[in-house]
């Protein structure tokens, strides 16, 4: 079967440049806390959201809704609200990481079919079908953390459909598990949807030294004429013992296009893309290479050679985990 | 108020190991969480001593817990976190993977590593059995307040961290390897050298985290001390205290003092603050702007440019 491609969308436009350049499946949130790309001016409004799933499904495509912060204490209900709202407006799935909300999910909306975030960091095969057993999940979204092998062998014990990031930002803690962005901001990813905001970044020009601060710590700095960096946490310059260096990962994003044919001989359902908060032309693009790919591979025939060079020129690439070496 | 010492999260000597544990026995704490956190790699230096550390502590009154890893990905992790539950004592779940093997209806208790944000998510882990929560670090005052009352109707004991470097991140990669260029599986126990973690410094050279292997820890040592008044009027049932190299029986004994009234929370700080003078301090995921800030007196290296 074809490996499906699950295409970002920030926006309406997105979402139908999404669909029209061949994604299978589009993800998306409402533009609220519920999601983790809740960045100023991205997400669906509610009839935004019905319109966008009546697009997708006229083209074919589906749509998934990521539901997938974990809901504040004594405001569950905005959370609630969403899940019936995803399911009102005809999505085909929502993206859930928290336990409580999960239960909520399959007691009273058994109909809507349930994706296990990225954001639960379910890295095994027991845990997945325990999740399965407990709320019905039927696909898991893989968190960054595990190499092409350990893939196939979760694949190997799970009935459960498994999705995988292959391009776009990459995590280097296990998704759902950090809290360095509010201990340095007070927002984090799994409370506020959001990692190293902007609305906590600085950049100080000291005599044509360039630094970049979060919450006003300086992790980045450059000279003057060198590109600055956006100061994510993780890809941070920082000092320990006698080095001085990115102590945790380069300020690379992950590539994993040539992994395509190993992911899908390791079991992989689908290929999830990172992006909602990049352009239409971005995700387009992204899509259409990615969907040529997983074509090709289909039809026996070689992967096209260099896709993406143009969007990642500049950009330093890894393939992150996948690779064991990379630990 | 109880007070639980929680799991060391360093990779500590087995005899150095050995006698913490051995120190607890006498120490003012009610309850003690024991094993492997961190890295699985660690285990196999100390694991022999932990039956009788929990015989130790079992016989000294203290309630014993035993941890499952933070997270599980290896064939040998899954098989290590099974046989948790043999152990005749209860297991503390840092990865939902835990739950996934005690049988249902087992009684157990949540640590601070599982994702436990609302009065949903405690109702369906007391539905499966659990009897005592520690919430995640991040959670401000006024979620704790809320959760307090939920995890009350449902007779679950609610903890709170209380005391020590933060817990804010854990990863597929050891950061402790990469800093020696070394990978995870050739590590040579790089994380050895650092019983409470590497210093992580900004480019400003201003004390921002502390490196452990797979974890990445705050620099600042939480202190509850200022917060301990609103955390039992919110019904908070335990204060957790992290182990540390130094001091730590002070520690437990400081804090006994602050739940029994011997001393205000200014004289625990400034007592904490002799252990070891380089000590910065935070509480501000309680009722700060961000996790970093803290009620008292900062220091000045703390501050920044």
């Amino acid at each position: 079967m074809v490996m499906e491609i699950v295409c970002p969308a920030g926006t309406p436009a997105a979402l139908r440049a999404a669909v029209k350049a061949g994604a299978h499946t589009v993800y998306c949130g409402f533009a609220d806390e519920t999601n983790a790309r809740n960045f100023p001016g991205l997400n669906f409004d509610r009839l935004e959201m019905r319109e966008g799933v009546a697009f997708a499904h006229a083209h074919g495509a589906k749509v998934l809704i990521a539901i997938n912060t974990f809901p504040r204490a004594g405001d569950e209900a905005i959370w609630h609200r969403a899940v019936s709202d995803a399911e009102s407006c005809g999505a085909d799935a929502v993206i859930l990481a928290d336990i409580g909300l999960l239960d909520y999910a399959a007691r009273w909306h058994p109909g809507l079919r349930r994706h296990l975030s990225v954001q639960a960091a379910a890295a095994n095969s027991d845990v997945i079908n325990f999740y399965a057993e407990a709320f019905g999940i039927k696909r898991v979204v893989l968190p960054r953390v595990l190499s092409v092998s350990e893939i196939a062998a979760i694949n190997a014990e799970t009935e459960i459909e498994t999705e995988v990031f292959v391009f776009g930002g990459l995590c280097v803690m296990a998704e759902g598990r950090c809290s360095l962005s509010s201990y340095a901001t007070g927002l984090s990813p799994n409370m506020n949807g959001v990692c190293s905001p902007a609305s906590r970044v600085e950049y100080h020009d000291d005599n044509g030294v360039l630094d970049a601060r979060l919450g006003g710590y300086t992790i980045h700095r450059v000279k003057q004429n060198e590109a600055a960096p956006y100061p994510t946490l993780c890809k941070g310059c920082f000092g320990a013992g006698e080095t001085i260096g990115h102590l945790f990962e380069d300020p690379v994003s992950l590539n994993a296009e040539r992994l395509i044919p190993q992911l899908q001989k390791a079991g992989v359902s689908a290929l999830k893309i990172e992006g909602r908060q990049r352009s239409r032309a971005y995700v387009a693009e992204v899509v259409r290479n990615f969907r040529a790919a997983v074509d090709a591979l289909e039809a026996g025939k070689p992967l096209p050679q260099g896709m993406l060079t143009r969007l990642s020129e500049g950009q330093a690439m890894t393939t992150g985990a996948y690779n064991k070496k990379w630990r | 108020m109880e007070l639980t010492v929680g799991p060391n999260q360093f990779f500590w000597s087995a005899d150095r190991w050995t006698s913490f544990h051995e120190g607890l026995a006498s120490a003012p704490v009610d309850r003690v969480v024991l094993g492997e956190l961190v890295c699985s790699k660690r285990l196999p230096f100390y694991q022999d001593r932990i039956p009788e550390a929990i015989a130790t502590l079992l016989e000294a009154g203290k309630q014993v817990a035993l941890t499952s890893l933070a997270l599980v990905t290896l064939k040998r992790e899954r098989k290590l976190t099974s046989e948790l539950g043999y152990m005749g004592v209860e297991v503390e779940i840092n990865d939902l993977t835990a739950l996934a093997y005690l049988p249902e209806g087992t009684r157990f208790s949540v640590g601070p590593l599982v994702n436990v944000y609302n009065e949903g998510t405690i109702a369906w882990l007391a539905a499966r059995g659990a009897t005592r929560i520690c919430l995640p670090p991040e959670l401000p005052l006024a979620s704790v307040e809320t959760l307090a009352a939920t995890a009350a109707n449902l007779g679950v004991i609610l903890e709170v961290w209380g005391h020590g470097r933060l817990p804010l991140a854990i990863s597929g990669r050891c950061y402790h390897a990469r800093l020696h260029d070394r990978t995870k599986d050739n590590c040579q126990f790089a994380c050895e050298d650092d019983p409470d973690g590497l210093d992580i410094r900004t480019l400003d050279d201003q004390p921002f985290l502390a490196m452990n292997g797979v974890q990445t820890l705050s620099d600042s040592y939480v202190c509850s001390a200022y917060q301990f008044e609103a955390l039992a009027k919110a019904g908070v049932g335990a204060l957790r205290l992290s182990p540390q190299s130094n001091g730590f029986d002070v520690v437990c004994h400081l804090y006994r003092q602050l739940l029994n009234g011997a001393k205000d929370a200014d004289q625990v700080v400034e007592a904490i603050g002799k252990i070891d003078t380089g000590i910065r301090f935070s509480d501000g995921f309680l009722t700060g702007k961000r996790g970093a800030d803290w009620s008292g007196l900062q220091r000045p290296d703390v501050l920044g440019p």
